[in-house]
C-alpha cells in the first residue's frame, strides 16, 4: 500500500545514511531497516529508509520469464 | 529508471495479456482481490483492466491505511494541533481527509494549527530537535511497511533525549484485514466469500516475508500471489493465479521475487517488536472493530506515546448511513453500486473511506475508470 | 546667482541593508529606493517620466489584451530562475496565447518589513533582464511594505497589455473535433525544480525551472501558417488540468497518447519518489497548441526549430465526447482517464 521504488546507492554517509540514486535525482536515505548495503547495490526506499535490497538476479529471472511467457503464446 | 521501466514494457504487457488469455477456463470466472492499495492505482493507471479478459474481474481490497483510518484517529490529530497547540507532522495522504466538524488537517491548518507535511519519519524528528520549545507529535500511519520507519524514529529520539517529541500511533497489520474480509458477514450468509484468491501486497511482504499468509491459503484455501509493484508483476500475478485456480491450489507463491523471501526482513521486524505490541482491539473504518488487528507503543517507549502524553482520548465516528464502503471494502459491492458515488461522493467532497484516498477503490474507480460507466 | 547644494544622501546600503517601513511611506526614503534599485535596473523612458502612470499610444487596429498575475511563489530563489523573471514570463504569455503582441508590463511589490535589499536587488534585475531579453518594458509599477510576518518576503502582481490583430483572437472555446494536440515541450520541470528545494522533500537534482516568455516561438509557429485553434500555457495543475479546461470549454473531449508524452528523466525519476504525476505539475515556459490536423506536422516542424520547442510533440487528438472526458492511451496498452485535479498534488506514502 506503499509507495517505494528501487534507486542505486551511490555513497554511504555516518550514522546509517546513504544517498541513492534514481535516474540523476539524489536523495538521502536511512539504512537503519537493512544492511551488509554496498555502494552500486539496488534498495527499494519507501518515506526515505531502505526496506530491501533488491536481487539483481531475480530481477533478471523475472522478466526473461515473462519475455518467455509472452513468446511462448506468438 | 532500472528496474521500473523494464517492468513497464507495453509490449511484454501484450504477450503477457495473450498468455492470460489461453490460460483462462472459457465459461469460468474469476475473481481476484488486490489487497494494496498500491496496486489498485497501478491497475487504474495503467489501465491494467482492458488488457485482462473479461471473465477475470479485479476487486479492489482494503489496503488503503489513510481509507481504514477512522475519523476519530484524525480528530485526534487535529485535537492536538488546535487545543494542546503541537506541531504535528504528518505524512501529505492525510491532510485533505474529513474529519469531524467540517475539519481536515489542511483546514485546522488555515486555523492556526501548527500542522507540517514531512517526507519521512526522521523529518519529525528533526523538527523536534530544531524546535526545543515545542511539543511536536508525528501522526504514524500505515501498515507494516512503514511501520519500521517510525520505530527507528522513536528509538532515534530516545537515543537523542527528545523530551518533546512524541508519535500518535494508528499502524495496522494486514493479515487481520484480509481476515476480516475473509470472515465477513457475507460469507456467514453464504458460507463463502466470492473471491477466488489475492495479490499479495508487495511492499508489506519485503518486511513481513511470504510466510504469514501460508495461513491463510491452508486455512481458507484461496491462493495468494505476492505481486510486486509495476504493472508487468500484477498481470503475470494474475496469471499465476488463473493457474492455481483451474490447477485447484491454494498455495503462497511470490511473483516478487527481486524483493520478497519468506521470512522477510527480520532486522526491520525486530525493531518493530521492540518498540510496538499489539493492541487488543482497534476500529478500522468500514471494517468495524477487529482484535489484535494494530500496534501501540510499549511502556519501556511511554514516553513517546501522544496518548499518554496529551489528554485526547479516542472517540469513534460514524459513518453516513447509506455509505457502501465497508461492503466495497470486503470486495462484495462495488463503487457504481452505492447511492452516494459520484453524485454526493467525490474525491472533492469524499463521505467515506473508499473515495478519501487515491488509492481507495471509489477514488481510483472515479479518477481512471469511469468512463466505463457512461 | 550660485547652484543650489544638492544634500547629500546616504545611497541604499545594498549589500547589508533592508526594507523597512519607510521605504513604503511615499516619501524620500521610497524616491530612494525606487532610484537607486529599481528604476536603476527596469530603467526606460517611460519610468523615467517619473508620473503615476504611464502615458501609452493607442494601438491602431486591432484589440487590446490585458493579463494580470500575482506571484507567490517560494522559494524566491529556485533552480532555473526566481520571483522576478517567472513575473515578467507568466503575464507575457497570458497575453501572448491570447493571439496578442505583448507590448507593456506594470510590476507591483509588497515587500516585508526586513527583507533584506540584497534578494530585493537581485528580483529585479532577474525581472530586468527578462524584460529587456523579451523586449518588452515594465513601464510603471507600485511599492507598498508591511509588517514584518504579514508578508512572504515579497509578493509581486504583473499586469501585461498586447494587441492582437483582428481575425488572430485565439480562445479556448475553439477547439474542433480532429485537432491535433501539440505541446511545446517536456512536462513538470517548473514544478519539480520547485519540489526539489523544498524542505522535508529536498532531493539534489540536475532539474531546473523552465520559466521562458514565449511569444517568440509563437510568432514562428504563426509563420509556419498552421491553423491554431488553440493556445494556452500550462501553468499550475499541469497539463492535465489546462487540457480539462479546454475540453469543458469547447465542449469536446480528448484522447491522448502516454508514449508521446516527454517527461524529463530526472523529472520521471523525482515524480516516482513522491508520488507525483507529471502530467499535473507545473510548467512555466510550456504551450499547449491545438491546431487542423494537416496543419500539424508543419506546426511541428516551426516548433521544432525554435530553441524553446526543440522537444515539442503531438501528443494526442480532440474527439467528440458528450461527458467532455480526457483520456489516454497508456504506454502500457490499457485506457484511463486524465481527469480534474481534486486539489493541490500531494506527495503521498501509498
Amino acid at each position: 500500500m506503499c509507495l517505494a521504488i528501487p534507486a542505486q546507492v551511490v555513497e554511504l554517509r555516518d550514522g546509517d545514511s546513504a544517498v541513492v540514486d534514481l535516474a540523476g535525482v539524489r536523495k538521502e536515505i536511512s539504512l537503519s531497516l537493512v544492511e551488509d548495503v554496498a555502494v552500486g547495490d539496488y534498495v527499494i526506499v519507501h518515506v526515505g529508509y531502505a526496506l530491501n535490497k533488491l536481487d539483481p538476479e531475480e530481477a533478471a529471472k523475472t522478466l526473461a520469464l515473462f519475455a518467455e511467457i509472452g513468446t511462448a503464446t506468438a | 529508471m532500472k528496474f521500473i521501466d523494464e517492468f513497464r514494457d507495453g509490449q511484454v504487457a501484450a504477450g503477457l495479456a495473450a498468455a492470460i488469455r489461453q490460460e483462462v477456463v472459457p465459461e469460468r470466472r474469476y475473481h481476484f482481490m488486490e489487497f494494496c492499495g498500491g496496486h489498485t492505482h497501478a491497475i487504474s493507471r495503467y489501465g491494467i483492466s482492458d488488457l485482462l479478459p473479461s471473465s477475470v474481474k479485479m476487486i479492489h481490497g482494503p489496503g488503503c491505511p489513510v481509507c481504514v483510518l477512522p475519523i476519530g484517529r484524525v480528530d485526534q490529530a487535529i485535537r492536538l494541533a488546535l487545543e494542546q497547540n503541537v506541531m504535528l507532522c504528518t505524512y501529505g495522504d492525510c491532510l485533505r481527509v474529513p474529519a469531524s466538524e467540517s475539519l481536515s488537517l489542511l483546514r485546522a491548518k488555515a486555523r492556526g494549527g501548527d500542522i507540517r507535511m514531512v517526507y519521512s519519519s526522521a523529518d519529525a524528528v528533526a523538527l523536534a530537535q530544531k524546535h526545543p520549545d515545542k511539543q511536536v507529535v508525528f501522526f504514524a500511519i500505515g501498515f507494516e511497511t512503514t511501520t519500521p520507519p517510525t520505530a527507528v524514529a522513536i528509538k532515534q529520539a530516545a537515543a537523542l533525549g527528545l523530551i518533546n517529541f512524541s508519535v500518535l500511533c494508528c499502524h495496522v497489520l494486514t493479515p487481520s484485514a484480509i481476515s476480516s474480509i475473509l470472515e465477513s458477514p457475507e460469507v456467514r450468509q453464504w458460507g463463502t466469500v466470492p473471491l477466488d484468491g489475492f495479490i499479495g501486497p508487495a511492499h508489506v511482504s519485503t518486511i513481513i516475508g511470504s510466510r504469514p499468509y501460508e495461513f491463510f491459503a491452508q486455512e481458507y484455501r484461496k491462493p495468494v500471489v505476492i505481486a510486486g509493484f509495476e504493472p508487468l508483476d500484477v498481470m503475470q500475478a494474475v496469471r499465476m493465479l488463473i493457474r492455481q485456480v483451474n490447477e485447484g491450489r491454494a498455495e503462497v507463491e511470490n511473483e516478487f521475487s527481486r524483493a520478497v523471501s519468506r521470512d522477510g526482513n527480520k532486522k526491520a521486524q525486530a525493531l518493530v517488536a521492540d518498540v510496538f505490541e499489539l493492541r487488543k482491539s482497534f476500529e478500522w473504518r468500514g471494517l468495524n472493530v477487529l482484535p489484535y488487528s494494530a500496534l501501540c507503543i510499549r511502556q519501556a517507549f511511554a514516553a513517546f506515546d501522544a496518548e499518554r502524553r496529551f489528554a485526547i482520548a479516542y472517540q469513534p465516528v460514524a459513518d453516513h448511513k447509506a455509505c457502501e464502503c465497508g461492503a466495497i471494502l470486503r470486495g462484495v459491492k462495488r463503487p457504481q453500486d452505492c447511492k452516494l458515488f459520484g453524485n454526493v461522493c467525490t474525491p472533492e467532497n469524499p463521505i467515506g473511506s473508499c473515495m478519501v484516498s487515491s488509492e481507495g477503490a471509489c477514488a481510483a474507480h472515479y479518477t481512471y475508470g469511469r468512463y466505463k460507466d457512461v | 546667482m550660485s547652484e543650489a547644494r544638492k544634500a547629500y544622501v546616504r545611497p541604499l546600503d545594498i549589500k547589508r541593508g533592508q526594507v523597512d517601513m519607510a521605504h513604503g511611506a511615499g516619501g524620500r526614503a521610497m524616491a530612494q529606493l525606487i532610484e537607486e534599485l529599481f528604476a536603476k535596473h527596469l530603467g526606460n523612458e517611460w519610468l523615467a517620466q517619473g508620473d503615476d502612470g504611464a502615458l501609452l499610444p493607442a494601438p491602431s487596429a486591432g484589440k487590446l489584451v490585458m493579463a494580470t498575475d500575482s506571484h507567490v511563489v517560494s522559494p524566491l530563489f529556485f533552480p532555473g530562475g526566481d520571483i522576478g523573471c517567472l513575473a515578467v514570463h507568466g503575464t507575457l504569455n497570458d497575453v501572448a496565447v491570447m493571439g496578442a503582441t505583448p507590448l507593456w508590463l506594470s510590476a507591483a511589490f509588497i515587500l516585508e518589513e526586513g527583507f533584506p535589499l540584497a534578494d530585493l536587488a537581485r528580483i529585479v534585475q532577474s525581472m530586468a533582464n527578462a524584460a529587456r531579453e523579451a523586449g518588452i518594458p515594465v513601464v510603471t509599477g507600485d511599492t507598498k511594505v508591511v509588517e514584518r510576518g504579514k508578508g512572504d518576503g515579497v509578493f509581486i502582481t504583473t499586469t501585461g497589455l498586447g494587441v492582437v490583430a483582428p481575425g488572430n483572437e485565439l480562445s479556448g472555446r475553439n477547439a474542433q473535433v480532429g485537432d491535433a494536440i501539440v505541446v511545446s515541450g517536456t512536462l513538470g520541470d517548473h514544478g519539480m525544480a520547485i519540489m526539489a528545494v523544498r524542505e522535508s522533500l529536498g532531493f539534489e537534482s540536475p532539474i531546473v525551472s523552465d520559466t521562458a516568455a514565449l511569444h517568440g516561438l509563437i510568432v514562428a509557429m504563426r509563420a509556419s501558417g498552421a491553423q491554431l485553434h488553440v493556445l494556452r500555457d500550462p501553468t499550475r495543475g499541469g497539463v492535465a488540468t489546462t487540457l480539462n479546461e479546454i475540453a469543458q470549454q469547447s465542449g469536446v473531449g480528448m484522447m491522448l497518447q502516454e508514449k508521446a508524452i516527454p517527461v524529463k528523466p530526472a523529472v520521471s525519476a523525482a515524480c516516482e519518489f513522491l508520488g507525483l504525476d507529471p502530467l499535473y505539475v507545473a510548467n512555466e515556459g510550456k504551450l499547449l497548441a491545438l491546431c487542423a490536423p494537416d496543419d500539424a506536422q508543419k506546426l511541428l516542424a516551426a516548433m521544432r526549430s525554435h530553441p524553446l520547442g526543440a522537444d515539442a510533440s503531438i501528443i494526442g487528438t480532440v474527439v467528440e465526447d458528450a461527458h467532455h472526458f480526457v483520456q489516454m492511451t497508456t504506454g502500457f496498452g490499457g485506457r484511463r482517464i486524465v481527469d480534474w485535479l481534486s486539489g493541490e498534488q500531494l506527495p503521498r506514502i501509498c
